[in-house]
């Protein structure tokens, strides 16, 4: 039998409903179709902060935080970026609430030297009103920016050497967490890969230890990484963590959020089309209606301005491996719906939100990395696709790009992808000269740009989906220079492009519609053999 | 080999060029001829206002007439006070950090200014920089005529003078790197393969989005 959250189309199945970047357009897809929507929200915690105080009170593998504490002690609390939660939740955020919990249990502890660091690593530096977002007004106002800071991954002289694993893999990190008696780590987990070791090992690193495992070579060997298990990014991650945390002494805190995405008046599109009401398919109407007469830049506006509704499900703190085995539970438990065999054709819409646009718009590389990166991914068990399927997906592919966040992402889609799109001949020809260029380093350092080399990694994220896939076709495309730069096809409509796929797909093709956001994982069980009796 | 050419003021500077000439015109000898150096100036005013609106080039010239009848050995001497008192605190926060990552690229850091030799060089020496291209007053028996001795370091004259800098010393310009903040720097910038606008103004912002060059805040501290 299967699972509630999938749906197989039939002719009399009304049309889907899919983000095309900041648009919503309505597609038909053929009957038999099978559509794999996310699971309804996981309930939230009833007090979220009676749940906080529990979790640090009674900790994995560690003593409570309260037992760490001693006056005069050195403490680093650091915290994930605003890359997560997508879009960000609606205040207070959770690292508000565990934040200021912590600071209290600091005071009450007679802890006056600590500092808070956004664990950004290379990715651009929070404005001042997004930290006010996640912390809150009574701590921004407090402690930014002296004692509430991002931090700079190339600010050299303020890194430390860690150590090396048994492979020679060097952990650099900040050196304030290096020399601090403890190190809080307030993570909140959107998703499988998040937290665990990637919290402190990643978030606090710089471009040296970055490099054993953002490259091509391990990116192809994720299957998939939003599995740990079976993700060699998430190996080398832990070995580094590992010797972060024989050197650092952390107590990690880490949060889960369910998927509700939407608020109540837009909860709808959580839904089966069919399962609509009169009500919320006139309320989609009338947004349809609303946005195709909105200029660009204002929806996209209008998208940012509206937070999540997002519930925490779980806090788990103590040791970093020890918590992070309940975060990846919850996680799995949140998004996984399992799914039998594979699509030869995986259709899905991209949204207009990613973990690196952030308010800014979401340029062609990030469609990439949303398609063939996290699309692609969104598995455990074996691909949603067919080895040599096709992807089908809708977005204006715009060629638009964020100036202030993504200046370096231009130069790459513009220079380096018109003479390759092999990932290991970029990461061999150019990375090098990016991750040195001055200019976009000082905008890294200075402004609030993505470190040069986050261009590459971003190309790397989509290589196990670029090295599984057969063909990506565009849906929708505004330009054909985009697609054609990014190795993509391009059709008018979805059924054409249905068309095209069916071309290089077997006979009567297993298609299947990837619904999201809101994050749905695939949890691939193997079609059962006929005859055999389970 | 690449180089990377730097304009000063505004790019790696708060000052402009008028701060340090002031400085000359209040350390005279006598208060007496400060006062006439001044009042000099006042009178100048509305002439620098036209040039400026005008183009650099005009401005530089119109704002060196001012040191006309200065000793060689007074400008020379109170050169290093200038660098000390005017130049070094207004140094951005992030110059010698730019600066140093063009030095661990192998880059020759060239200095491409509109101001005057004898103060670029004491700074090109504080930032850690190569090379000076800058403009050079004309003396007669050690005394400033208040003329520049052509070429005039200032708009399209850069880009020139670039290109000579390149030629010379084997350069690639395809490879090298400049960094300006004002649009009458554009065609110094648009002579190599990597410009980038630094603390830019409102027309020099525009064209970089445009263009797509990278856009730095030097005068942000990290």
């Amino acid at each position: 039998m299967t699972h509630p959250c999938v749906v197989t189309l039939d002719r009399k199945s009304a049309p889907r409903v899919l983000f095309a970047g900041n648009r919503l357009i309505e597609v038909d897809l053929p009957a038999g179709t099978r559509v794999i929507y996310p699971k309804p929200p996981l309930e939230g915690l009833r007090d979220p902060d009676a749940a906080i105080r529990y979790a640090i009170n009674h900790p994995y593998n560690r003593e409570p935080l309260y037992a760490l504490l001693r006056p005069g002690m050195k403490v680093v609390i650091a915290m994930d970026d605003i890359s997560l939660p997508l879009p960000p939740m609606k205040r207070p955020d959770v690292r508000e609430r565990v934040l200021t919990i912590v600071l209290q249990l600091l005071a009450d502890h007679g802890v006056d030297d600590f500092e808070m660091i956004i664990a950004t690593s290379v990715h651009r530096k929070m404005t001042g009103p997004e930290v006010r977002h996640i912390v809150g007004d009574r701590i921004f106002d407090a402690y930014w920016p002296r004692r509430l800071y991002n931090h700079d991954a190339e600010d050299l002289d303020n890194m430390a050497f860690v150590g090396e694993t048994d492979l020679g893999e060097r952990v650099v990190l900040n050196k304030k967490a290096v020399e601090a008696d403890l190190v809080i780590y307030v993570n909140l987990n959107l998703v499988p890969m998040d937290g665990g070791h990637k919290s402190v090992a990643v978030g606090l690193c710089g471009y040296e230890s970055l490099k054993p495992h953002h490259n091509p070579k391990v990116m192809r060997k994720c299957h998939s990484y939003m599995d740990p298990k079976t993700s060699e990014l998430n190996t080398i991650v832990e070995r580094m963590g590992k010797v972060t945390n024989k050197v650092l002494k952390v107590f990690t805190i880490e949060t889960t959020v369910n998927n509700r995405m939407f608020d109540r008046a837009l909860s709808f599109l959580h839904k089966n089309e069919d399962d609509w009401s009169g009500n919320e398919r006139l309320a989609f109407k009338g947004m349809q209606f609303a946005l195709d007469r909105t200029p660009d830049s204002a929806r996209q506006k209008i998208f940012e301005r509206v937070p999540s509704p997002f519930e925490l499900t779980g806090v788990f703190a103590g040791e970093t491996e020890a918590a992070h085995v309940h975060t990846l539970k919850r996680c799995f438990e949140q998004y996984c719906v399992p799914v039998e065999g594979q699509a030869d054709i995986l259709i899905s819409g991209i949204p207009y939100v990613s973990p690196y646009n952030v308010n800014a718009f979401l340029n062609p590389l990030l469609v990439q990395v949303m398609a063939q990166g996290y699309l692609f991914n969104m598995y455990r068990g074996q691909p949603l696709v067919k080895k040599g399927g096709t992807i089908i997906i809708t977005h204006p592919c715009t060629d638009r790009f964020d100036h202030a966040q993504h200046a370096p992402y231009v130069e790459f889609v513009h220079r380096l992808l018109p003479e390759t799109r092999d990932a290991m001949e970029l990461h061999k020809r150019f990375e090098n000269e990016f991750a040195q260029h001055p200019a976009y380093l000082q905008m890294y350092r200075r402004g609030n740009a993505y470190h040069p080399v986050h261009a590459f990694f971003m190309w790397y994220w989509g290589e196990a989906g670029r090295q599984h896939v057969g063909r990506v076709i565009v849906v929708g495309a505004d330009n054909a220079y985009i697609p054609q730069v990014l190795g993509y096809e391009t059709a008018r409509s979805m059924h054409e492009a249905i068309e095209m796929a069916k071309d290089t797909a077997p006979q009567s093709p297993q298609i299947t519609c990837m619904h999201l956001p809101p994050i749905v994982m695939a949890d691939m069980v193997m079609p059962r053999s006929p005859g055999v009796a389970t | 080999m690449a180089a990377s050419y730097f304009d000063v003021d505004g790019t790696l500077v708060r000052t402009n060029l008028v701060h340090p000439t002031l400085f000359y015109l209040l350390n005279q000898a006598t208060p007496a001829r400060t006062l006439a150096r001044l009042g000099g100036a006042l009178l100048r005013s509305p002439k620098l206002v036209l040039a400026e609106l005008r183009d650099r080039r005009a401005f530089n010239e119109e704002l060196y007439m001012l040191f006309r009848g200065m000793s060689e050995d007074r400008l020379h001497a109170l050169a290093d006070e200038v660098v000390d008192k005017v130049l070094r605190p207004a140094i951005y926060p992030g110059s010698r950090d730019l600066i140093r990552r063009c030095k661990d690229l192998g880059h020759a850091v060239v200095i491409c200014s509109g101001a005057l030799d004898f103060l670029m060089v004491p700074l090109a020496r504080e930032l850690g920089a190569d090379e000076v291209i800058a403009n050079r007053l004309e003396f007669h028996d050690r005394i400033a005529s208040g003329r520049m001795i052509p070429p005039v370091v200032a708009g399209p004259t850069k880009a020139l003078l670039i290109r000579e800098h390149a030629r010379r010393n084997g350069h690639d310009l395809d490879a090298s790197f400049a960094y300006s903040d004002s649009y009458s720097d554009v065609p110094m910038l648009s002579v190599v393969g990597h410009p980038s606008a630094v603390n830019p103004d409102a027309a020099l912002e525009r064209l970089a989005h445009a263009h797509r060059w990278p856009v730095v805040h030097l005068d942000r501290t990290p």
